[in-house]
Formats: C-alpha cells, sequence, structure tokens
C-alpha cells in the first residue's frame, strides 16, 4: 500500500513540503545562522503595518462574509428543495469563476467609470464618481464575494444536520420562533460557523489577487509584502521570515480550531 | 414554518440582495464583452466581436492559450493516477502512518498559496525549470492531487469494497481486481476529479506568476499582467470564455457524481 500512496507522496514531499521547509531554512540561515530577518519582520514598521492590516482586514472580511452568509445558508436549509438547490448554485457558481475573472468584473463595476459609479450619477445620488476601487473598501468587497462560498457551504452543511422536531419542541414548549433560534437552533450552528470562519479568515491570510489588482498599492497585505520583497528588492531572506510567520499563524490556526471541530469538516469542502 | 413574519421577510431580501452580489459579477463580463466600447459604458453602445478578434488574432494570447491547455491536459493525465493509486492506498491501508501521509497530501489546500508559490520559485531557481513547461505541469500536480484523492475517497467510501474481496478470492489478483471490479464502480469520482485538477490548472495564476515566464507563459499570467496596467476589454472576452468553459466542465462533473460513485 506505501507503494502505492508513495508516487503522490514525492510529488508532495518535493514540491511543496521540501520548498517550504528550504523557506524556513533560507529565513535563519545566511552565511551562518540569524535572527536579523525575524528582527526586521517583528521591529520595522512596514511590516508591522501590513501584518496588521491584514489581519484586521481578514477578520473584517470574515465578519462580513459570516453576515452575509448565514442568512442564505438559514434560507436554503428551510425552505423546499428545489428551492434550496437554486439557492445553493447560485452560491456555488462565482466558486467555479477564475478569481481572476471576478476581480477583472469587480474593476469593471467599482472603477470611477465603472458599473456601479454611472448608475449612482444616473440617480443622482451623487455628483463626483465615488473611489469604489484602488483602495480597502474595493479589496473587501471583491475578496468577501470570493470567500463567501467558503462560508455558506459549512454553514449549510451543519444546518441541514440540525433535526426540525428540536425546533418544534421549542415552539410546543411556548418558546416563541426567535426564541427558539437564538437558544436551540443558533447554539447548533456554531460548528458551521467555526469551520466556515476558520477557512474564510485563513484564506484571506494570504490572498493575493485582489488587493493586488483592486487595492491599489496602498493595501500592502502581507502576500504582497512578500512577493515585493522577492520579485522587487531580491530580499529573499526577508520573504522568507514574513512567509514563515504567515504559515505559523494559519497553522496554529487550524491547530486550535481542530480541538474543537475536525479538519476533515474545515477542508471537505470545495 | 412558512408563515410570512417580518423576520420571514427580512430573511427572504437579504438572502436576495447577497445572492444578488454573488452573481452580479460573473454575469457582467458577458455583456462587456460583446461591447464595442474601448471603454467600459454600461449597458454597452452596440454589439461587436471585436474583442474576441483581437483575442484569436494576437500570436501572444495564443500562445498563452496552448500553454494553459497544454499544462492542465498534461495535469490531469499525471496527476489522476497518482490521485487514484494514493486514494485507494489510504482507504485500504490500516497502517497508521497513512493518517499523517493523508494529511500531508492534503497540504496543498493549507498552506497559503503565496508562501508555496516562492517556495517552488526558490526551489525551480536552483534547478533550471523557472520558466520551462515541465516546471508549470509539475507545480500544477501538486496543487490538483487533493481535489483528485478527496474526490476519489468519497467515491470509495461509498463502494462496497467486499465486492473485490470476492473477485481475489476467485482467483484475480489486486491490480486485476481493481481494473475490473473497483475502477468501473468508481468512475465517476475518478472523472470528477480529473475535472477538479484541471479546472485548478487552468485558473492558477500565482505560482505562475513567480515560476513562468518567456513563451511558457499561461493566460492566467498574461491576463494578471495586463489588468494590472490598463482594464483592456480583450480580457473580457477571455474571461467569458475561461467562464463557459469551467461551467462545462462543472456541469459534466456533477452529472456524472451525481450517477454514482
Amino acid at each position: 500500500m506505501l507503494a502505492l500512496v508513495s508516487p503522490a507522496l514525492l510529488v508532495i514531499l518535493a514540491l511543496i513540503v521540501l520548498p517550504v521547509g528550504w523557506l524556513a531554512w533560507q529565513s535563519i540561515y545566511h552565511d551562518g545562522f540569524t535572527l536579523e530577518n525575524y528582527r526586521r519582520v517583528f521591529t520595522e514598521d512596514i511590516y508591522w503595518r501590513s501584518f496588521a492590516l491584514t489581519f484586521e482586514i481578514s477578520l473584517a472580511v470574515t465578519g462580513i462574509a459570516l453576515l452575509l452568509g448565514y442568512p442564505v445558508a438559514y434560507l436554503a436549509n428551510s425552505v423546499p428543495k428545489g428551492w434550496s438547490i437554486l439557492i445553493l448554485s447560485l452560491v456555488v457558481l462565482p466558486f467555479w469563476t477564475s478569481v481572476l475573472v471576478r476581480a477583472y468584473a469587480w474593476l469593471a463595476l467599482l472603477q470611477r467609470t465603472g458599473v456601479i459609479n454611472q448608475l449612482l450619477r444616473y440617480l443622482d445620488v451623487t455628483s463626483e464618481p465615488l473611489a469604489l476601487v484602488h483602495n480597502t473598501f474595493g479589496t473587501v468587497v471583491a475578496t468577501v464575494h470570493i470567500l463567501l462560498p467558503f462560508m455558506v457551504l459549512p454553514l449549510y452543511a451543519t444546518m441541514q444536520k440540525i433535526p426540525s422536531d428540536l425546533m418544534q419542541a421549542g415552539a410546543s414548549l411556548g418558546a416563541s420562533p426567535s426564541l427558539t433560534f437564538v437558544r436551540v437552533f443558533l447554539p447548533l450552528s456554531l460548528p458551521g460557523v467555526l469551520a466556515g470562519c476558520t477557512m474564510v479568515f485563513v484564506l484571506c491570510l494570504g490572498f493575493y489577487i485582489t488587493p493586488e489588482l483592486l487595492g491599489g498599492g496602498r493595501t500592502v497585505m502581507v502576500s504582497m509584502l512578500v512577493s515585493r520583497n522577492v520579485e522587487l528588492y531580491n530580499q529573499f531572506g526577508a520573504a522568507s521570515a514574513v512567509a514563515v510567520v504567515l504559515l505559523l499563524s494559519v497553522l496554529a490556526i487550524f491547530f486550535v480550531v481542530s480541538r474543537f471541530i475536525s479538519l476533515d469538516r474545515i477542508l471537505g469542502q470545495k | 414554518m412558512t408563515r410570512l413574519s417580518p423576520a420571514r421577510i427580512a430573511l427572504y431580501v437579504i438572502s436576495a440582495l447577497v445572492l444578488i452580489y454573488l452573481i452580479l459579477p460573473v454575469l457582467i463580463i458577458a455583456p462587456i464583452s460583446f461591447s464595442s466600447a474601448r471603454f467600459l459604458t454600461f449597458p454597452p453602445p452596440s454589439f461587436s466581436l471585436r474583442w474576441y478578434q483581437q483575442y484569436f488574432s494576437n500570436a501572444a494570447w495564443m500562445q498563452a492559450t496552448r500553454v494553459t491547455l497544454t499544462v492542465a491536459l498534461l495535469t490531469v493525465v499525471i496527476a489522476t493516477p497518482l490521485g487514484v493509486s494514493a486514494a485507494y492506498a489510504i482507504s485500504q491501508s490500516k497502517l497508521r502512518i497513512m493518517r499523517l501521509i493523508h494529511m500531508m497530501l492534503l497540504l496543498p489546500l493549507v498552506v497559503p498559496i503565496i508562501i508555496t508559490a516562492v517556495g517552488i520559485f526558490f526551489l525551480y531557481a536552483k534547478v533550471g525549470l523557472v520558466a520551462t513547461l515541465p516546471g508549470l505541469v509539475l507545480a500544477n500536480v501538486m496543487l490538483g492531487l487533493p481535489y483528485v484523492i478527496i474526490s476519489v475517497l468519497a467515491g470509495l467510501q461509498s463502494f462496497d469494497q467486499a465486492q473485490e474481496m470476492v473477485a481475489r478470492s476467485l482467483g484475480m489478483n489486486r491490480l486485476r481486481s481493481f481494473f475490473a471490479v473497483t475502477l468501473p464502480q468508481i468512475k465517476s469520482s475518478v472523472v470528477a476529479g480529473g475535472i477538479f485538477a484541471f479546472i485548478s490548472a487552468m485558473d492558477e495564476t500565482i505560482v505562475a506568476l513567480f515560476i513562468s515566464g518567456g513563451q511558457y507563459q499561461p493566460l492566467t499570467k498574461r491576463m494578471f499582467t495586463a489588468l494590472r496596467d490598463e482594464i483592456d476589454p480583450t480580457i473580457a472576452a477571455i474571461s467569458t470564455l475561461m467562464t463557459a468553459a469551467s461551467f462545462m466542465l462543472v456541469l459534466v462533473a456533477s452529472a456524472r457524481q451525481k450517477k454514482g460513485g
């Protein structure tokens, strides 16, 4: 059996374990051991600000995705099967559209001469075009859009498993629908909330395409810090240290969350 | 349950708005691609195929398209057998180390792609695989493997393993019994896994940004560079074609998955 799994394992070892291990090595070794790269990451302003910004954006994106995703998952769970298939298809549809294509669509929608601004002008809401893109706002709008399916699907999967008898039991005992929701349904859906939030947060931490294309150079997220250090400044050591800190953050989050729910539940999507 | 309380109405309205937000960007691209305008205006002033013409008559875009299709096809051809045999081993073996191996094979989904990309770039720079076709294919095989493994494992779970035992007890060896008995029954999930690997390779952008170059640049890399500079409606035409391609593939994959396995 080990022989059957070894070709795949070899590919994984050679193309992700080895390269990432090398990255980690490079971050502490340059003509001798050095922690200089990490000192820079933790003390220099530009690194700090980028990490702080990335965590802020990831938190905001996760929060917004939860607020938008929960009602949709709830609705999909509470309507007849045909409707729920329709709702879920609409959720998954953008899932299978290239991230690059969606970034382009958001540029087209949000730019100064874009669809949204033309509409606002036509409706006389604004006289000047609003700056909707090439800033943090545009980044968040597009990132939430791309990550929302990762929130809705685990939420829906968890809600599906909540027996509807429980809600009826709550109602028959005299609780109002909103009280049964808060006391019965909401707590039971929390594993899905945790799975969805983890996936969205972790994916957002390493996001690259939307901040690069829609952030207008001002929203420097950690992933952009890594790529700039490689492509523009040839600072391989610094890039590696930033990458290692990012990777450790992600692994730490997965580790903590896996104490509460199984990792399969988080990764089983897509 | 369907009594229309104010909360219920609010739920409908919010959900409808969220769904519009989800599909609007996907729907907006096709009209832009068929517009005659140089700049994005909506609704488009008149119908035109000029952006499709520009795409199909541009040597660089065509070369990039060939690279993308070649890489995606080779990725499927390599990743599918590797993933199927790995999934089979994982489902059959009771070795404890198999759990660890299973986790490792899903690493490409866990490690942020930008880190994978930079790591592969450093590795390829050492061994001379930067800006080569084999380099691109290998990276995409690695990224596509988890999709094949997840899909095939799901298929194997619903397959009654006793059938293969019967075949073996009747004298077939393990290999023959796998191809004669097991594979036909998990065919759908194998095909679905292969299609997901294809789409993953077709859409992959970030690793390609770092490791591809020269004549071996896939479509996504050229699109990304073009998007950074200016918004050219040719990209809308390419996007429309790419979206249509992945939707068709997903439809095939999900139709197959529904059929069984």
